[in-house]
């Protein structure tokens, strides 16, 4: 099956365009790929007429032009005549918004698209879906553009069975400066499911990180994607739903009631090194880290503070993590403390976590950055930088991630106020620096690498 | 791959759709897992010449397809030291619920743990190591892999155990046997492999380990429904 057209189209067609409702969800569609994307839509109709100033198509066959793509949004029993309709077109693939298939209880109206497109070697996404969001290319959400809070281009994956957490997955994205290669909602999952979508990512040059939304898998199938998953050299991250639901299994064994459907879950995630996120949250630090970093880390922190409150609240969500603070060898210790600022070479604590004091200026971090990035007990560097005392300045993100650049280990950085210290932060973001707005996220970011197993 | 007689068990046990404990210890046998030496007793006689042959102390449980759990049933009776204390135990099973008979076997020690296994819709075969005994489920220290393991998953599976300290010799106790406790889970993991299309889960509990041996002192089997 070739997913070129589904993903990478440069021609689309939209089904289901009314002419007298500006809000229907193809409206919405077609109006926003029109305006906004740089590629070729056509709005398609049985009735014809005029759309605004654009002619409306009546059949896919009088487009005169090849169509890679399909959106369809017309009423669920048209659809199986447009899927074929588009077939025998050579339309390249489909994404099939519209509801009132399984998920309604019409099973036979779904499982005839299936039979249609297996025929014919044809790829679509849904039916009950958004479809696919590819940043500054094209999407097919039915949510107006200016509603949208849209994540820049990156290189992070998102397939999603609910479109809804989608969404919202790519609002926090977006708050974290996390970019995005694609984001796919996937609905019903009729034909393409997240193994299809697994597959073609891991070869997709613009995707580093995969990361899933997962309710739910098929018999077996869960086997199947996690022997796939660790197959390929990309990290994924799952964040999973339905945690708490009562299994259904007979309590009458003992095994059957310790290991219940999550336990299961998440114990053979890590067993084949997908990196499990339990909540949002997690899901986006982790995305964050991975998307910037890919090389193993044992999880040997080094800390760097200006404060000794920060110091000690990232030692202890490092230690509930099962990541270790090492102590730094005298080595380290002395060429560090030769290295600061005379003024606070007494007020300082050069310990691990390392104590810079609000004193400490641009020069102080650099210093205890190049010697902790030397430091072969240390493989990564947690950062908690106070931007509000006076010794920093706005240059120090670009500074330090230079030192990390040269040195190769990992730096993750807290910065407390994402708005008002914008450009310390990009300084860190734009050279590939995770930065965190809690500490919690920082070290979940270097939980995220260490747990990695591709990387 | 199931063999001959281990075909003949599961569709034996089909009826009562559960492979009692006799069985399943014979069916782990034949997977080439250590089971204790022991007979299943019809009658008194028996059992008292299977207990002289195996050698006082011995254990005694009731075997019955209508006690999945004889504990609850105090159908189990351990440390029997002569003839007339067996008979006395058997005449007592022998007015439970559906009882077809006394599993009479020889007397094992050690660290008690859990191998269980089930077969999970999603993942498919399954496999656990926990700290064992009658309070797993208050304890609930158990690692999980999807099966088959190998050894190094085994090794892992014991690390990440809170109680893998125990097993490793805790404040001067002998450590258990490890190596053989990984033959036995891979042993295990093979036959939850072969009976993958046949069974629903699987208890070893407890199994118990010293610093010689790791043996399956109690085996239930749960079959699939068809």
């Amino acid at each position: 099956m070739n997913f070129e057209p589904l993903f990478k189209p440069k021609t689309i067609a939209v089904f289901g365009v009314s002419l007298s409702n500006d809000r229907h969800p193809a409206n919405v569609i077609y109006n926003k790929i029109l305006l906004r994307y740089p590629v070729k839509v056509y709005p398609v109709n049985p009735k014809g007429g005029m759309l605004q100033q654009d002619r409306v198509y009546t059949e896919v066959s009088r487009i005169p032009n090849k169509i890679d793509l399909a959106v369809i949004a017309a009423r669920a029993e048209f659809v199986p005549a447009i899927l074929e309709d588009c077939i025998q077109n050579q339309v390249g693939g489909a994404v099939i918004i519209s509801g009132g298939f399984a998920e309604t209880g019409h099973r036979e109206l779904q499982d005839k698209l299936v039979q249609l497109a297996r025929a014919a070697d044809f790829p679509f996404i849904g039916p009950n879906c958004l479809g696919i969001y590819a940043p500054a290319r094209f999407d097919t959400f039915f949510l107006p553009g200016e509603r949208l809070v849209r994540p820049d281009p990156g290189n992070v994956a998102i397939i999603s069975q609910s479109g809804g957490v989608l969404v919202d997955q790519m609002v926090k994205f977006a708050e974290q400066g996390i970019g995005l290669s694609l984001a796919i909602s996937i609905g019903n999952k009729a034909l393409l499911r997240e193994m299809e979508l697994l597959k073609y990512l891991a070869t997709d040059e613009n995707t580093r990180v995969i990361a899933f939304y997962v309710e739910g898998f098929s018999r077996r199938e869960g086997r199947r994607f996690v022997q796939a998953a660790s197959l390929f050299p990309k990290p994924v991250v799952v964040l999973k739903s339905g945690k708490t639901a009562a299994g259904s299994r007979a309590v009458s064994s003992h095994t059957a009631s310790l290991a219940g459907d999550y336990r299961v879950f998440s114990e053979i995630m890590a067993q084949y090194g997908v990196v499990e996120a339990v909540n949002e949250f997690e899901m986006a630090s982790f995305c964050e880290a991975l998307s910037c970093y890919q090389k193993r880390v044992a999880g040997n922190v080094g800390i760097i503070s200006a404060s000794g409150g920060h110091g000690a609240l990232a030692s202890d969500i490092c230690a509930v993590r099962g990541l270790t603070l090492p102590q730094l060898t005298e080595n380290t210790q002395a060429s560090m403390l030769k290295k600061l600022s005379s003024s606070i070479q007494s007020i300082a604590s050069i310990q691990n976590p390392v104590d810079l004091t609000g004193s400490a200026v641009d020069d102080d971090f650099v210093a205890a950055a190049e010697c902790l990035s030397d430091s072969p007990e240390v493989d990564s560097v947690l950062l908690l930088l106070l931007p509000y005392s006076p010794g920093v300045s706005a240059d120090l993100g670009a500074r330090l991630s230079y030192v990390f650049r040269r040195s190769g280990k990992l730096l993750v950085a807290y910065v407390p106020h994402q708005e008002k210290y914008r450009m310390l932060i990009e300084g860190f973001e734009l050279n590939n620096v995770p930065v965190s707005p809690s500490i919690e996220g920082a070290v979940l970011m270097i939980d995220a690498v260490r747990r990695c197993k591709t990387c | 791959m199931l063999n001959k007689a281990m075909r003949e068990i599961v569709a034996k046990a089909r009826k009562t759709g559960w492979i009692l404990e006799p069985d399943a210890k014979r069916m782990l046998g034949l997977a080439g897992v250590n089971i204790p030496d022991f007979k299943m007793a019809a009658t008194m006689e028996e059992a008292v010449a299977a207990a002289d042959r195996i050698g006082y102390p011995v254990v005694a449980k009731v075997v019955s397809p209508d006690i999945m759990h004889k504990s609850d049933v105090q159908g189990v009776k351990v440390g029997i030291r002569d003839a007339e204390a067996l008979q006395k135990t058997f005449a007592d099973f022998s007015t439970k619920k559906g009882f077809c008979g006394v599993l009479v076997e020889e007397m094992v020690t050690g660290t008690e743990l859990i191998i269980g296994a089930l077969i999970d819709y999603q993942f498919g075969p399954v496999i656990l190591l926990g700290v064992g005994g009658t309070g797993v489920e208050i304890y609930q220290d158990t690692a999980i892999r999807m099966a088959p393991v190998a050894e190094e998953d085994v090794i892992a599976m014991v690390g990440s155990l809170k109680g893998a300290a125990l097993l490793k010799g805790y404040r001067g106790e002998d450590p258990v046997n490890i190596q053989d406790l990984t033959q036995l889970m891979l042993s295990v993991s093979n036959l939850v492999m072969a009976l993958e299309d046949d069974m629903a889960s699987m208890d070893l509990n407890p199994v118990k380990c010293d610093q010689s041996r790791c043996v399956v002192a109690d085996a239930r089997i749960i079959l699939a429904a068809e």
